[in-house]
Order: structure tokens, then sequence, then C-alpha cells
């Protein structure tokens, strides 16, 4: 019978035949051809810093993400806000695993993310706040999206080493999705009804004091000739002319105070990221030295 | 949307005959053509049922996204997650050709008038349940779904030539996360041993009641909308599941499974058909769990869909 053999071809066959599943397992190696050896003049660790500050911020966005499944508005919303996840967390992946290269540890990307505390995680408080509602969720989205892709279009062209140039040339059309997705829920939820018109105002108006903080410097950044600071204005302007788009208003909040000079870059965050990280990192902490 | 035919089959012998000679002939329905009532009602629920169970069946999985031991599996099982999300839409949009419309099934859906597989009412409760349901749950499946890329109803066939595809991935992505917890430590081989014995029975029943049992086969197969009796299919996943678990190294937990020569298949013991029609009446761990998270998310999006309505309604009068 014709499906006998569809069911073989499917579900017995040869383990190590590629062509008889859907898709191989040999996927594209993302830096094939990227020469991965480090410039000599960069400083190792603050390399390897700098790839954790941008890695984390990705990590902690793609978990955040992840919370949104099973519990979106729309199956279609099921299916992009996993693709946003996927996209973030394989940016998080690659900067991780370069972190651990260049600081000569030899740390994986899952040392990084399930083997550090708290305090050593280096990304922005904006990142790791909850979900709160759609509104809230998109409204972040938006920020981040459009300072990830300012900041990865330069890092593309002046990043000072090769992996992190190959990982934000990507990152770019990546971050435009979330960025245009973003703005497309912002316009619906803005110029949609009276209600969700006041939820996206007041989604915009919670995330904004956390805006701050993309654009103030480490000094890890500094020392690599990266400071954030010079993208706050084009930042800051691309989101306006999306939220006065959505017929809303831009926020004049405050951005959230800092901790004796110190917030989420230093590894000083907000109280959600330790109930994150305790959640992400369990299972893995269960089994010290396992392989998964 | 189609309009639902209503015209009795007594009165247009012409129709049921041209319906019964496209099947006789192995082609396919369409959805403008004609099809008696019992038919249209039959695929409707049938749709309906395998396209909660995928929206449904996000959950046990999802339960360990947040918490994957590393970033590979993680995206794996969000990627999978994601698979699921879609394999409900194009259900779902094959539903909708017979004349009916999303919203209306996730009605049913939560308020319990239509069903989705039993299956998903058993708790994931620890990360090998994730393997083992790509491997046992999807391989369920797939045994139960490669029949039905042949199914006489056009757009359903078509739609699960390529739900099958990525089934048979998340299947080999299962038990390849299986094969990697066997060869790691002793804890990580009492959790694939321990999910294993959790989740055979349940699988076994994915396949219905007994053959005896199931009045609804014998017309379902006639109108060749089913390939293969319950009993059958049951069958084939165990011939084709106990060597694989000889591979792995696990035990399957049924004392009566035994190569039978004769037969040239294994004999195994029968699944406690009481607990299967517990669960199935809405007793199962999680029947309750698993409703309210899709009604939650339903009811928490409902403000969204209708500002993305009136966004459109507005678009719409601006620019004609």
């Amino acid at each position: 019978m014709t499906d006998d053999h569809v069911y073989l071809t499917l579900a017995e066959g040869d383990h190590e035949a590629e062509a008889r599943w859907a898709y191989g397992t040999g996927f594209a190696d993302p830096l094939l051809g990227v020469d991965t050896a480090p410039a000599p003049d960069v400083d190792g660790a603050d390399l390897s810093l700098y790839c954790q500050l941008l890695g984390d911020d990705a990590l902690v966005l793609a978990q955040r993400l992840i919370e949104w499944t099973t519990h979106a508005p729309e199956l279609e919303e099921e299916v992009a806000l996993a693709n946003l996840a996927l996209d973030l967390l394989g940016q998080a992946r690659l900067l991780l695993t370069r972190a651990g290269q260049v600081d000569g540890t030899g740390r994986t990307e899952d040392d990084f993310a399930y083997w550090r505390a708290e305090h050593e995680f280096r990304n922005v408080r904006l990142v790791e706040a909850e979900n709160g509602d759609f509104a809230f969720s998109i409204a972040r989205l938006l920020v981040f999206a459009t300072a990830r892709g300012a900041l990865y279009r330069r890092l593309a062209e002046a990043a000072p080493d090769a992996v992190v140039r190959a990982v934000a040339a990507r990152g770019v059309k990546e971050l435009a999705y979330h960025q245009e997705y973003a703005a497309a829920w912002l316009l619906r939820l803005g110029d949609g009804t009276a209600y969700s018109r006041e939820r996206m105002q007041a989604g915009l108006d919670a995330v904004w004091p956390l805006v701050d903080e993309l654009f103030t410097a480490h000094e890890v950044e500094l020392r690599l000739g990266l400071d954030p600071a010079g993208l706050r204005e084009p930042v800051e302007a691309e989101l306006a002319r999306a939220i006065e788009r959505a017929t809303l208003a831009v926020p004049t909040a405050r951005p959230l105070a800092r901790i004796g000079g110190r917030a989420g870059r230093e590894g000083v965050h907000g109280e959600a990221l330790g109930r994150l990280l305790a959640e992400l990192q369990v299972v893995a902490r269960e089994h010290p030295g396992a392989t998964w | 949307m189609v309009p639902v035919q209503t015209a009795e089959p007594e009165q247009v012998p012409e129709l049921v005959e041209r319906f019964e000679a496209v099947i006789a002939a192995e082609q396919r329905i369409e959805p403008r053509d004609w099809m008696p009532d019992a038919y249209r009602a039959t695929l409707v629920r049938q749709i309906a049922q395998h396209a909660h169970s995928e929206i449904i069946g996000m959950q046990p999985e999802g339960n360990w996204l947040t918490r994957a031991p590393s970033l590979r599996r993680k995206a794996i099982l969000l990627a999978k997650a994601q698979d699921e999300a879609g394999h409900g839409l194009y259900l779902y949009a094959a539903a909708e050709t017979l004349g009916v419309d999303r919203s209306e099934l996730t009605e049913k859906l939560i308020s319990g008038r239509q069903k989705y597989s039993s299956i998903f009412n058993y708790p994931t409760l620890n990360f090998a349940d994730v393997g083992v349901i790509g491997w046992l749950v999807d391989g369920a499946a797939i045994c139960n779904q490669v029949p039905l890329c042949r199914c006489s109803y056009g757009p359903y066939a078509r739609a699960m030539v390529r739900v099958c595809k990525e089934e048979s991935f998340h299947q080999r992505q299962g038990y390849e996360l299986l094969m990697t917890l066997m060869h790691g430590t002793e804890a990580q081989r009492a959790m694939v041993q321990d999910a294993v014995d959790r989740w055979w029975w349940p699988s076994l029943m994915m396949f219905g009641p007994p053959d005896g049992d199931s009045p609804n086969t014998a017309q379902s197969m006639a109108w060749r909308i089913k390939r293969h009796t319950n009993d059958e299919l049951r069958q084939r996943f165990v011939d084709m599941t106990v060597p694989q678990a000889e591979h792995l190294g696990v035990t399957l937990p049924d004392p009566e499974l035994r190569w039978n020569e004769e037969r040239g298949s294994w004999d195994f013991g029968e699944p406690d058909w009481s607990e299967l029609m517990r669960v199935i009446k809405g007793d199962g761990p999680c029947n309750t769990q698993r409703i309210e998270v899709r009604r939650a998310a339903h009811e928490d999006g409902a403000w969204v869909r209708e500002a993305a309505a009136a966004y459109a309604r507005k678009e719409k009068e601006r620019h004609g």
C-alpha cells in the first residue's frame, strides 16, 4: 500500500539517511567562512564582556518571549513570537560562545547561560522586566528591536571582531522584522479601539523609564570605542515616529534610577531577573556535568 | 465561506452517485463538490479535533520551554512548539473549507463541545518527557496520520503531507534527545525510564478504543477518510517501537510483550480502557488545566483581536 511505503520512509528509515527526513539535521554554520581568530589589538577580556552584554540581552528577552507560548492572543502571534525568540536565542548562543572563546576560558554558551549567578548577568533591566500585558510586551519589543537594530547596523561595520560583525550583519535583518512586527501591533493597538489605545499608551509609559539604560555606556563599551550614547538620538527619533503614527504620545517618564551608579550592565538588576534565572537554570543545575 | 449543503441524498441521486464514484476512484473531494452532510460533519469533527490537539499539545511541552537544560534543546523545543501552532493553523484552515470558522471551533474547544487528543491530558514531569513525547506520541501520531495523506477530502490530505513531514522530524529529534540522555548519567537514564513508564500506555490509547468498541470506524473507512482500523494502527506502532526501545535501552512497561513468530508481530497487553474513558470524560490529570490555559489566552487576547479588527475597519474606510 502506498501509505505503508510513506510510513516506512518517514518513521522507520535509516536514521543516517538525511533525505528520508523532512529536513536534514546538518544545518549550515552561521559563521561559515568567518575568520574567527581574534584581532591582536583587542583585549580578550573586554571583548568577552562586550559579547556578554549583548548576548545576555538577547538571551533574557528570548526567555521572556518564550513565556508567551500558549498564552498569545492569536495563533498567528504564537508563531511570530516564537520566531522572534528563536532569532534572539540564536544571537545569544553565538555571542556567548564567542565570549568564552576570546577570554581564554573556553566556557560554552551553556556555561554562561546556566552556571553564572544573577549578578554576573549583564543585560539591561529593560529585557528582564516581566511580560505584563501584550501592550507592554509590544512596547518593550519595539524599543529593544529599534535600538538593537541600530546598534547591529553599526557593529556590522565597526565591531572590532569578525564574529561580532558577522552576528550583527545577520541580526540586522532579524531585528528589522522584529521592529516591523512590533510597530505593526503598536499601530493596531494605538489606532484600534479606545480601550486598546489606553492600554498601548500605558504599555509605552511603563517601558519608557527603562529606555535610558540602553544608551548609558558601560566602561567596556568605552574602551572598545562602542559608546552607545550616539545611538540615542536616531533611535529616539525612530521611536517617536512610530508612536506618533500610532496616534499615541511619546512618554515623558523619567529614567529609572541606578543603584550607587550601577545597573544591569554592571550586574545590578531588578527583582525579576533572579526568578527568571531560577527557572531557566533549574534543570541544568540539578545535573552538574550532564550533557543534554 | 462555503455554503453548507442541505440537500438530502435521496433528492439528488446524481450527486450522490458522483460523490461515491469519486471516492471509489480514489480521487479527492474538494470544497466546492457536493458531499453528504454526514461526511461533512465527520470531517469537521475530525479536523477540528486534530487542530485542537496541535494547539493543546503545545502546553505539555511548553511546560519545559523555560527550563530546557541547554540552549540548543531550548531552541529545538521552541521550534517544535512553533511548528505545532503552524499545524493548528493549517488544520483550522482546512476545516474552514467545510463552512465553519476558527473562532467558532475555538469556542467549541473551550466550552468542551469538541475534543482533542486525550494524550495531552497527562502531565510532563521531567525533561525526558519532552523526548518521549517526540518518540512515542509523535510516533503514534505519524502512524495515525500518514494514511490521512490519502484521505478522500483534498484539503485535509494535503495539509497532512506537510504535517507528517514535520512530525517525523520531531520524532527524530525526540529519539535523539533520548539517545543522548541514555548515554548520560544514571539520573538521566532514570528520567527516561520514568517518562517511558508513564507515556507508554497513554500512547497506545492514542489509537482509540478497540475495533469492537469503535462504532464510527466502518463509515469513515467506507468514505476513505480512515484507511486502517484502530487495532491495526496500534499493532503497527508496537511493531515499530519495540526494536527502537531495545536500541535505546529502555524497558517498555508491559510484562505481556513478546514476539509472536506465527503472526510476525509483537503481542502486547491490554491498555486500561477504563482509564482512557475517564480521561475522555474529563477526569484526566490535566483536562481542566489545559482548557483553562486555552480559555484564558483566548479571553485575555480578546481586546487585542478587537483592536486589530477595529484598525482594519478604519484602514478600509480611509483607503476604500
